[in-house]
């Protein structure tokens, strides 16, 4: 492996001023709710930081994490996060494949001992590990060998993180979440379907520079999980004045009101999607006009429908109430007519009183 | 890895809802059956009003009370009437369970704000407070209160408090607060049928029981 | 046959309806009901709530009449009523209870309690609980004509004197007529007046009336002892008698339980309707003033009130009558408070006027009105019921308040009649 260059030299051959560096580092800052001092710590560590080798294993993905990563719309900025480290070995991105891929990936293993980062997209099938091989390794083998040396793993993507649309009833390949398989390093989970570009270079750039970030109950660094979509969504004063589109053609779509009654999982969501958006700010789910599919949290394709509101229930319950009305009606009749046949028996067993037998005579 | 909390709100919205909705149907059907077919004797008396009329009449008129009473019980009349109206109006009128209506019998209609849900909710809930303190502490009230009556005071209040704090995020994680609210409605559902909680729907057959005696004999009801 | 736990309990069984059951299915144990009650609202002991005195009756019905109940009563979760508690609520059912019908007008879930406290009287009375007053009251009129035994003789005698004092004939079981009179025994007992006013009356309207013999006592025992049985008994006479003269209507006299008796209970305890018309003393004299034939001169111009009783105005409908007829007479006729249908019972009716043992609580509840009139101040007080005018008088003699006149309407009626 040869030297790489260090980013502030790459930022000068690319013609990057120090100025737009900063600025970068600045949204970054931001992006993780960090005081603005802490971008200057943020530059410092990315110019400065010795490139760590990446080694990104892609198991049952749909690649939309690669691609959403690298569609990164901040112009060449990302890129050279890219060339902030040493990415040793990747599926899509790289040049090498067959057997000189997979000796780079042991190489770089081998070199770099302990201290390489792991990034995982995708989940690991657990019902035939044989559903999902790479170069005749499956993703259970391959993940437990290349997990053993690295300092830290990066699920990103809802599959790793949570196991995803593979994972999703009745999860026929027994897909599970990189957590699920790893118990013995340090896991920070970048969900999303997928996850916003910026969010998984922002948590790099975190790692970089300052370690592993603060991460919630589910291991997802609370600087982009930290918020529900509700919180922060620019609809919500509509949610609180009660005004809700009803279809997605209606006056209140077309008005831009909240979207909670189209199914909208915003309330139980937590993402930075209504702050720091899509596609260089552009926008994001909601704004669009569609409700929040919830794509950060696990088990979010069996949340009951992404057309259903969160207060509605979940499951097929009409035939059970149907059930439950026969039932009702046939023991509330029954029961009535016991109770006409005991009032019946008491009508017949009916002692006449006579006005002289009214005093007890015991 | 899975969300503990989520997977709570999905079991309330899934297997939770199930089972309180079949209780809930089924139980009060049998409650309601119950009445209905045991039936009354025929009336042989000339009537002298008309008993369907007023029957019926009853049904909301017995809403409103009889002059000059409120005074001797204000704190049973005005509290009842805080908690019931502010329970349904937060019930009725929140844009959320408007859905869920939506989603069971296909009527929706015009939500209100939520500073007016969140008014009823927190009268709602300090009538509950006043109810349960007067339940302590009123010698005729105490007479006739049982563990079922604080219990239900209780279970009537929970979906309040809960709802409150989860659309607020006052405490606790979101989803939770949801998953909560929705088991707590779920647990006031499935106590329906077993408890006084009827009475939402049986003061129906008994105000109209009243109406239609009363209105037979030309009195008033 | 006699009175045992089982008898009882069978009678109590046979009275849960599909009203009874939705009552206490719907009653939330608010407590209103109290606060509407002459005899909670004068001792403050919470015991007295309506629905209280009424509980062995929904231990019942829970019981008997509920699926989780009945689930409940294999589990041993459903307590059984037993004796010792039906002679524990004996003093609620009957001592502290009127039948007066003001709770079931304030019931928010529109609970008819009085209806329940009849019915839990045919429970009680079956099974040997009851005042003994009533009981005794219940076998002279059986074996006699009346609660007072046989007032046959004392009937016609005042038939005589009434005759004798308005000069108009008076003929006693005469078939074929328009209206045929009942009387209480207290009416009787007392002297001829009401025969004596209700033959002007009827002279001056033109209208034929009768008396029967074999069915002229109004009252009967057996509503207030709420026993269906000796009830059916005792009103048969009346419909027989009616029937067999072949009259077009009967009259109730001036008396509250015997216009639920026969008015409203009547046909229900025959099981069949009655090819005659039913009417309060008041309701035909109201009619005679639609009509135009009945007029009155001249007025009585001292301070006069009225007490509305229980079971003619608010559980028998007749309210604006007594009160169209009170304002051809009376020139001061102010109302007390709650006057008309909320109006507060005068402490004796439902069988607590003959009860010794309610003597002090009844002394208890009449304060309320005591307090009604004490705010009006009035000279005379007017009712159309027998035993409320008696307990009126007794009462406010006992309260030192019987400078306070009672009167009767139909006898004030008759005294301004036109000549």
């Amino acid at each position: 492996m040869v030297n790489k260059p260090m980013l502030g030299d790459l930022m000068r051959d690319h013609g990057v001023s120090r100025r737009g560096f900063l600025k970068y580092c600045a949204t970054l800052a931001s992006a993780m709710a960090l005081p603005p001092m802490m971008a200057p710590r943020i530059a410092h560590a990315l110019e400065n930081a010795p490139r760590p080798s990446v080694i990104w294993l892609s198991f049952q993905e749909c690649t939309g994490c690669t691609e959403a990563i690298t569609r990164s719309h901040s112009p060449s900025i990302e890129d050279l996060i890219f060339n902030a480290i040493s990415l040793d070995y990747h599926h899509t991105l790289q040049a090498a494949s067959g057997d000189a891929a997979e000796h780079a990936r042991e190489e770089a293993m081998k070199e770099h001992w302990g201290k390489y980062v792991l990034i995982v997209d995708g989940s690991i099938p657990l019902e035939n590990p044989e559903y999902s091989c790479i170069a005749g390794i499956s993703n259970l083998d391959m993940l437990k060998e290349t997990a053993e040396g690295a300092a830290a793993i990066v699920s990103v993507g809802t599959c790793a993180a949570f196991g995803g649309i593979p994972h999703a009833d009745p999860n026929p390949t027994g897909a599970v979440a990189v957590s699920d398989i790893i118990k013995d390093k340090p896991i920070i989970n970048v969900p999303g379907c997928p996850p916003i570009p910026i969010v998984m270079t922002g948590v790099l750039a975190h790692f970089l520079t300052f370690g592993l970030p603060e991460l919630d109950e589910l291991n997802r660094p609370k600087a982009f999980y930290g918020e529900t979509i509700h919180d922060r969504c620019y609809r919500r004063p509509f949610y609180d004045k009660g005004l809700f589109a009803e279809t997605f053609d209606d006056q209140g779509a077309r008005e831009g009101w909240c979207l909670y009654k189209l199914g909208c999982k915003g309330p139980t969501t937590k993402s930075v999607c209504a702050t720091v958006k899509w596609n260089d700010h552009t926008s994001f789910p909601i704004e669009a006009g569609h409700p929040c599919l919830g794509c950060t949290e696990p088990d979010f394709w069996d949340n009951g429908g992404f057309y259903k509101p969160l207060s509605a229930p979940a499951g097929d319950y009409r035939k059970l109430a149907q059930a439950a009305v026969g039932a009702g009606a046939a023991l509330g009749v029954g029961s009535a007519v016991l109770n006409r046949m005991g009032k019946s028996k008491a009508a017949a067993n009916h002692e006449t009183v006579d006005a002289h037998d009214l005093e007890k005579k015991s | 890895m899975n969300n503990p909390y989520f997977d709570l709100l999905m079991w309330a919205r899934g297997p939770g809802f199930d089972i309180a909705l079949t209780v809930f149907v089924a139980g009060l059907l049998i409650r309601v059956l119950e009445i209905l077919v045991l039936g009354r004797k025929r009336d042989f008396s000339k009537a002298k009003g008309s008993p369907v009329g007023q029957g019926i009449k009853t049904i909301f008129t017995r809403s409103v009370p009889r002059k000059g009473l409120v005074k001797f019980a204000p704190i049973t009349y005005i509290g009842g009437y805080v908690f019931h109206i502010g329970f349904l109006v937060a019930f009725f009128f929140f844009a959320p369970h408007i859905a869920l209506i939506y989603d069971l019998i296909g009527i929706s209609y015009p939500a209100m704000g939520r500073v007016i849900i969140e008014s009823a909710t927190a009268l709602a809930i300090i009538a509950i407070i006043a109810l349960f303190w007067s339940r302590m502490t009123d010698p005729v009230r105490r007479a006739l209160t049982t563990w079922q009556d604080y219990l239900l005071l209780v279970l009537s209040a929970l979906p309040l408090i809960t709802g409150y704090v989860a659309v607020n995020k006052l405490f606790g994680d979101g989803t939770l607060m949801l998953a909560l609210h929705i088991l707590s409605a779920e647990a006031l559902m499935v106590a329906f049928p077993f408890t006084k909680l009827t009475h939402a729907f049986t003061f129906v057959i008994s105000r109209y029981y009243n109406g239609a005696i009363q209105g037979r004999k030309g009195a008033e009801s | 046959m006699t009175a045992t736990f089982e008898r009882g309990l069978n009678a109590l069984r046979e009275q849960i309806d599909a009203p009874v059951a939705s009552f206490f299915s719907s009653c939330v144990s608010c407590g209103l009901c109290a606060e509407a009650c002459i005899f909670y609202r004068e001792t403050e002991d919470p015991k007295y709530t309506p629905i209280n005195k009424v509980e062995p009756m929904r231990k019942l019905w829970k019981r008997e009449y509920t699926l989780f109940g009945r689930l409940g009563k294999y589990l041993g979760l459903a307590p059984q009523i037993t004796d010792e508690e039906l002679t524990e609520w004996e003093t609620l059912v009957y001592d502290s209870c009127t039948m007066c019908g003001r709770c079931t007008m304030v019931c928010p879930v529109g609970n008819d309690i009085t209806m329940m406290i009849r019915k839990m009287r045919e429970g009680m009375s079956a099974s040997g609980h009851g005042p003994v007053e009533l009981m005794g009251a219940a076998v002279r009129h059986t074996d006699g004509t009346s609660p007072m035994g046989d007032l046959t003789k004392a009937l016609l005698k005042r038939v005589e004197q009434a005759s004798a004092v308005t000069g108009i004939e008076i003929e006693v079981d005469k078939p074929g007529v328009d209206y045929m009179l009942m009387l209480s025994s207290h009416e009787i007992a007392s002297g001829e007046e009401m025969i004596a006013s209700v033959a002007k009356i009827m002279d001056k309207a033109g209208k034929t009336w009768t008396i029967s013999t074999e069915g002229f006592e109004a009252t009967n025992v057996g509503i207030q002892l709420g026993n269906k049985d000796v009830a059916a008994n005792l009103v048969s006479r009346i419909v027989n008698a009616a029937e067999k003269l072949g009259v077009k209507t009967v009259i109730s006299p001036e008396c509250g339980h015997a216009y639920q008796a026969i008015r409203w209970e009547g046909p229900n305890l025959i099981g069949r309707e009655y090819p005659f018309e039913v009417r309060h003393i008041i309701e035909v004299l109201e009619q005679f003033r639609a009509e135009g034939k009945l007029k009155t001169n001249g007025k009585d111009d001292s301070r006069i009130t009225f007490h509305d009783p229980c079971q003619v105005v608010r559980r028998g409908g007749v309210c604006k009558e007594p009160r169209n007829l009170l304002n051809m007479v009376a020139s001061d006729f102010v109302e007390t408070d709650d006057a008309g249908t909320m109006n507060w019972c005068c402490s004796g009716g439902g069988g607590v006027g003959a009860n010794q043992r309610a003597n002090d609580i009844q002394a208890k509840a009449f304060n309320m009105k005591k307090r009604q009139f004490e705010k009006v101040n009035p000279e005379k007080v007017v009712t159309m019921c027998a035993f409320c005018h008696s307990t009126l008088e007794d009462q406010l003699e006992a309260n030192d308040m019987d400078e306070i006149e009672v009167l009767g309407l139909t006898e004030m009626m008759a005294e301004y009649l036109e000549e």
